[in-house]
């Protein structure tokens, strides 16, 4: 009772997470079996659901932990960035209207200023411009971007950006050609600003 | 085709991005046309529903008529404004698209099937849902949309559709929060409304559904919005009409609420 108690404390919305989740069930009550797994949450999306994306120190601690435990940064990462190009522009894969076998892409695009040359990125994250020019093309910040794709809540609790290994949205030879793209010096992403 | 390319562009481009002035020219006579009923194909749908609202169907032969959508049976002057809303009859809090689909089997003892396949019309091929949303909810224009919050079942829908709103979930970890949480944010080069607190781009939004969708080349209701949001977020097709989808549309009623309806609107 006692815990309870104090757990209802700690977790003042969850008392009405039951009813939220039935709707949520029936809402998608169609769903194919392949799907069904969507439709609920792990325990990081549900916690980032209740807090709004505003984790108590603790708990960001906890979910970073537990995130981090998903993460394994290959010693060296080479890709390519053209493939990494074409991962970063495709928003295609995973929706209800995709063919099935679509690839999926990263949609980075969606959220990210990349090249300074692609006008056609949207502002949810911060820009990527220069990313590996301004970290000075250091291997250690690579493996670091590719952690950061991986899971990016291992690096931020609650972060909005998905998590694109840990989620099976990526391969690991697509974000390490991600990572090429923001890295290789050659990449359109580290071209000056005309 | 021009229309629709040049209409694309305008509804597109954000102010960001300079445009020279032969281009600003034909964006100010476009956006004149979507207050035009002549020339916005949304108003197509209006005719055919209103034809639809009257028709004798099903095993009742009668016509939506005696349908009471919240203001008395068969009264549409300002029906919409006042949706979604709690209805005692069914003991449930509903959207048009719920009501519409209520009435067709209480009142005209219609078998809804073929309906609900062609829930979202296609090329060639119309959608009854479409057309009377269209028809009803163009007669609440120039009203204010103020969705009753008083009944304690209108208020639990209020709760589940903003914990919906927050609520994260598939291989994307995406809520609605993502994309529609913050002012001023944009998706590529489409602008997000911010739908986390009542603004006047969250009324600019809830005022100007139903609309007619220029890439689709099909008027469009709030159902197929929700609809291809859930796409964009990797979830499971939402069932239509479902309670979900309710909740989710009473809280967006809040926070775009006092919205001046001005509908079908056409859009990008
Ligand atoms: C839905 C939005 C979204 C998408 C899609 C997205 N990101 Fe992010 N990203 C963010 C946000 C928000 C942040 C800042 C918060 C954080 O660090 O978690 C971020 C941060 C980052 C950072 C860290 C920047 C820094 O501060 O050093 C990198 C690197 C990054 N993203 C790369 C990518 C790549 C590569 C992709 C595509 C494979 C991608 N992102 C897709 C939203 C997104
Ligand atoms: C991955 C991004 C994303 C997510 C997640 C998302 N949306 Fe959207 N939403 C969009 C885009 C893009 C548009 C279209 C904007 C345009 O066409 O200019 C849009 C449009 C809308 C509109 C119509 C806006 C208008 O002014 O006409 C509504 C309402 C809406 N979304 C509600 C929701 C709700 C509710 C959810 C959650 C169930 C949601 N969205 C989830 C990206 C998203």
């Amino acid at each position: 009772m006692r815990i309870l108690f104090l757990l209802l404390l700690a977790f003042p919305a969850m008392a009405q997470t039951p009813e939220v989740e039935r709707v949520v069930a029936a809402t998608f009550a169609d769903a194919p079996e392949a799907w069904k797994s969507r439709v609920t949450q792990d325990e990081t999306q549900a916690l980032c659901s209740l807090r709004r994306n505003e984790p108590t120190k603790a708990e960001a601690m906890a979910i970073e932990a537990r995130e981090k435990a998903t993460v394994k940064i290959p010693a060296e990462i080479a890709g390519s960035w053209k493939k990494g190009e074409d991962i970063a522009q495709n928003g295609r894969g995973n929706q209800f209207s995709d063919p099935a076998g679509t690839v999926a892409g990263g949609n980075c695009y969606a959220c990210h200023q990349m090249a300074p040359a692609e006008l056609s990125y949207g502002t949810l994250g911060p820009s990527l411009m220069h990313y590996g020019k301004l970290k000075d093309f250091a291997p250690a910040a690579a493996r670091e971007a590719y952690g950061k794709v991986y899971n990016a809540q291992s690096v931020t609790a609650c972060s909005t950006m998905p998590r694109f290994g840990h989620n099976g949205v990526l391969s690991e030879q697509q974000i390490k050609d991600v990572v090429a793209y923001l890295f290789d010096p050659a990449s359109p992403v580290n071209a000056p600003v005309k | 085709m021009r229309f629709a390319a040049i209409l694309l562009l305008a509804l597109t481009v954000t102010a960001a991005h300079a445009q020279d002035s032969d281009s600003e020219k034909e964006i100010e006579r476009y956006r004149a046309m979507i207050n035009d009923p002549m020339a916005n194909p949304g108003y197509l749908a209006v005719d055919r529903g209103e034809q639809i609202w009257a028709e004798k169907r099903g095993s009742k032969a009668a016509s939506l008529e005696g349908c009471d959508l919240g203001v008395g049976p068969g009264v549409l002057e300002g029906a919409f404004a006042h949706l979604p809303r709690y209805f005692a009859d069914a003991d449930q809090v509903m959207d048009l698209e719920q009501r519409l689909l209520f009435c067709m089997k209480t009142v005209q003892g219609l078998d809804t099937k073929p309906i609900l396949t062609n829930r979202f019309s296609a090329p060639g091929k119309a959608s009854d849902m479409e057309d009377l949303v269209a028809f009803i909810a163009n007669k609440s224009n120039g009203m204010k949309l103020q969705a009753p919050l008083e009944h304690p079942k209108e208020k639990a829908a209020y709760a589940v559709g903003e914990a919906m709103f927050y609520r994260r979930s598939a291989v994307n970890d995406f809520a609605c929060a993502t994309c529609h949480g913050d002012d001023g944010k944009r998706i590529r080069l489409q602008g997000l409304p911010n739908f986390s607190k009542p603004n006047s781009g969250a009324q600019e939004t809830m005022g100007s559904w139903p609309t007619y969708r220029v890439s689709q080349s099909a008027l469009r209701t709030m159902q197929h919005r929700l609809w291809d949001c859930y796409r964009q977020m990797r979830m499971p097709v939402p069932v239509y009409g479902s309670e979900g989808l309710t909740a989710l549309t009473v809280y967006l009623a809040q926070v775009g609420g006092n919205a001046v309806i001005n509908v079908p609107s056409i859009k990008r």
